[in-house]
């Protein structure tokens, strides 16, 4: 097989492996949303459809489907259906330059498990995110009605804010590693977990906790969705939508959600390494190391429920606040920090 | 492969450019020009500029951009009034530059022969840039910054209703 | 794919920008047909350095981006300034100067 053909095949089989596992956790993630929150609120959630509710998502996604789709009569027709594509697409792209396992070797060839290996792999991510607010900006003004136009704006600003913190928080670990690939990024951080950027391997546990922080404002989740919890007290950005597109907003949250964790797992918690030296090499270690990927990346995502139940919502005012005069000056803080380690070789 | 890209691009940015330039509606013009501007950084990835073609999404198409459809939003601007323009000015030179800008399309597209240069090992990464950036243009770098905190206080300060 | 195709699509987004800021009558449009202009002329500068396999042009781009973010935002709150003014951002509008 020519290495053209070969290379296609197996960007397309990773394509496939990817985009299924992130609708599958789409899915997935409806089911724990609801019984995680369910727990934590001393009730039982979804439990007849299915053993423990677990059929639930299908159950959902036959709803959605099934739902009349309304459109405002006064809803400019073009962006508003263009609104839910603007927000799942950059959600989708993000995740073309995780690594979600080691180099492999397939019929003589290797393999690196991650999508494309660009030279400034991590600027994706952030540029996905900054394309994300589009679709939250255009659901908001296209819907023609106050509520969702504030509820947009507000989210857009809120975004825009985070976003500095966000990639401020990035920098001390890109500052250790000298390098923006992240399958580099993950090859740093190997041997035992105490190696992990979060640890002393790379000094970075206050760039871990402004980034989740951050991500945390990124994707609007609890404690920072007023942008959505102004659909329970007055109208939020998607509020005028129904059935399939709702649900389009609804899995580009989701994969946002999956997107920051993956993110946090790979820059700051060694990513697919599993954080002890074992013995074998080959093919039980590399499924090992997926393995272990997928364990981070589902711990980060029940943090998020878990934070969502537990903290209460934070009123706009003082989220900007936070953004601005406590994230910002002490992700700054931490770059100096870190440049300072790593001028003395402390670190990295 | 390399060609094909090269046309749908061009494609879609002078679409989108004229979608800019001709759209009644602002935000459909703002979008337009957000979609313009991720066409260009196709192209910086085409010209092997991998660096500056992120940089441009991040910077320009989602920040920037962002802020204009902030404003127009916030202005609550509706769509603009057509009308024929007055003056001599716009009633000359449009055509003229319409004209020109047709005689450009028909040229460039009569015009695909020839190559880059090979390219040098490391052109367009982040390394390549940053030292070159760290170095040589260490202090326009430090000018800019200056720059940017005079924008700042600027934009501030011309936005405040009472100073 | 040749460095002569590119410029002229450059041109060619540059003469859109300029029939823009001719033609149109809203302030924040005119103003994104500056920032047309501006990207019209990035793109010869990207072309120009590959064609050359120097990084000094995509250090021009580097710094264009930043000074059209700058100019963005300043530019933006005077238009916000001057709607809080005259209620309106028809540049044919906003004559203070006039005789």
């Amino acid at each position: 097989m020519s290495d053209l053909l070969f290379g296609i095949v197996s960007t397309m089989g990773k394509l496939a492996v990817v985009v299924s596992a992130l609708m599958g956790t789409v899915s997935v993630m409806t089911w724990v949303e609801r019984r995680v929150s369910a727990l934590i609120q001393d009730r039982w959630g979804p439990n007849r459809v299915g053993p423990f509710g677990l059929l639930q998502p299908i159950a959902d996604g036959i709803k959605f489907i099934m739902k009349e789709d309304i459109t405002p009569a006064d809803a400019h027709k073009p962006i508003y259906t263009l609104a839910p594509a603007l927000a799942l697409v950059p959600a989708l792209c993000a995740f073309a330059v995780i690594p979600f396992g080691p180099t492999i070797e397939l019929l003589g060839r290797r393999i690196d498990l991650v999508i494309v290996d660009l030279n400034g792999g991590i600027l994706v991510a952030f540029a996905a995110a900054s394309l994300g607010v589009y679709g939250i900006v255009t659901a908001g003004w296209s819907s023609r009605s106050k509520y969702s136009l504030m509820g947009g704006l507000r989210s857009a600003a809120q975004m825009l804010s985070y976003e500095l913190a966000l990639t401020l928080s990035v920098m001390g670990v890109l500052l250790v590693a000298g390098t923006l690939r992240p399958m580099a990024i993950v090859e740093a951080q190997g041997g035992w977990f105490w190696n992990w950027n979060a640890f002393r391997g790379g000094g970075q546990p206050l760039g871990l906790l402004i980034f989740l922080v951050a991500g945390y404002a990124e994707t609007n989740r609890l404690p920072f969705d007023l942008p959505e919890a102004e659909s329970e007290l007055v109208a939020g950005y998607h509020t005028e939508y129904s059935s399939m597109k709702f649900a389009m907003f609804f899995m580009a949250e989701y994969i946002n959600m999956t997107t920051s964790s993956a993110l946090a797992v790979t820059l700051f918690l060694g990513g697919w390494q599993v954080g002890v030296p074992l013995p074998f090499e080959g093919w039980s270690l590399a499924i090992l190391q997926i393995l272990a990927f997928v364990v981070k990346v589902g711990f980060f995502l029940f943090l998020f429920v878990w934070v969502r139940w537990t903290l209460p919502r934070f009123r706009y005012d003082q989220l900007m606040n936070l953004g601005w005069k406590g994230l910002f000056p002490l992700a700054l803080a931490n770059v100096m920090l870190t440049a300072l380690l790593v001028a003395f070789g402390l670190v990295g | 492969m390399q060609l094909l890209a090269f046309f749908v691009l061009s494609l879609l940015a002078l679409v989108s450019a004229i979608v800019v330039v001709t759209h009644r509606n602002p935000v459909v013009a703002a979008l337009a020009l957000a979609f313009n501007l991720v066409a260009i950084a196709g192209f910086y990835f085409l010209l092997d500029a991998q660096f500056i073609a992120l940089l441009q999404v991040i910077v320009y198409a989602g920040a920037i951009m962002v802020l204009i459809l902030f404003v127009i939003m916030l202005l609550n601007l509706k769509q603009e009034l057509g009308g024929r323009p007055s003056g001599i000015v716009p009633r000359v030179l449009a055509p003229v530059l319409g004209l020109v800008f047709a005689a450009i399309l028909g040229r460039a597209f009569l015009s695909l022969r020839g190559g880059f240069p090979a390219r040098a090992p490391g052109y367009g990464t982040v390394e390549a840039v940053g030292r070159e950036m760290y170095t040589r243009f260490f202090y326009p770098f430090e000018v800019v910054s200056l720059l940017l905190v005079a924008a700042m206080v600027g934009a501030v300060l011309l936005a405040k209703r009472r100073l | 794919m040749a460095p002569r195709a590119l410029l002229l699509v450059s041109a060619a987004l540059f003469t859109l920008g300029v029939l823009g800021v001719v033609l149109r009558r809203g302030a924040i449009t005119i103003l994104m047909c500056i920032e047309l202009m501006l990207n019209a002329a990035n793109l010869a500068f990207i072309t120009f350095a590959r064609q050359w396999n120097q990084a000094e042009g995509q250090i021009y781009v580097f710094f264009v981006i930043t000074l059209a973010a700058a100019e963005a935002a300043v530019g933006l709150a005077i238009v916000i300034a001057l709607f809080r003014l005259k209620e309106t951002t028809d540049v044919d509008e906003i004559h203070l100067l006039k005789w």
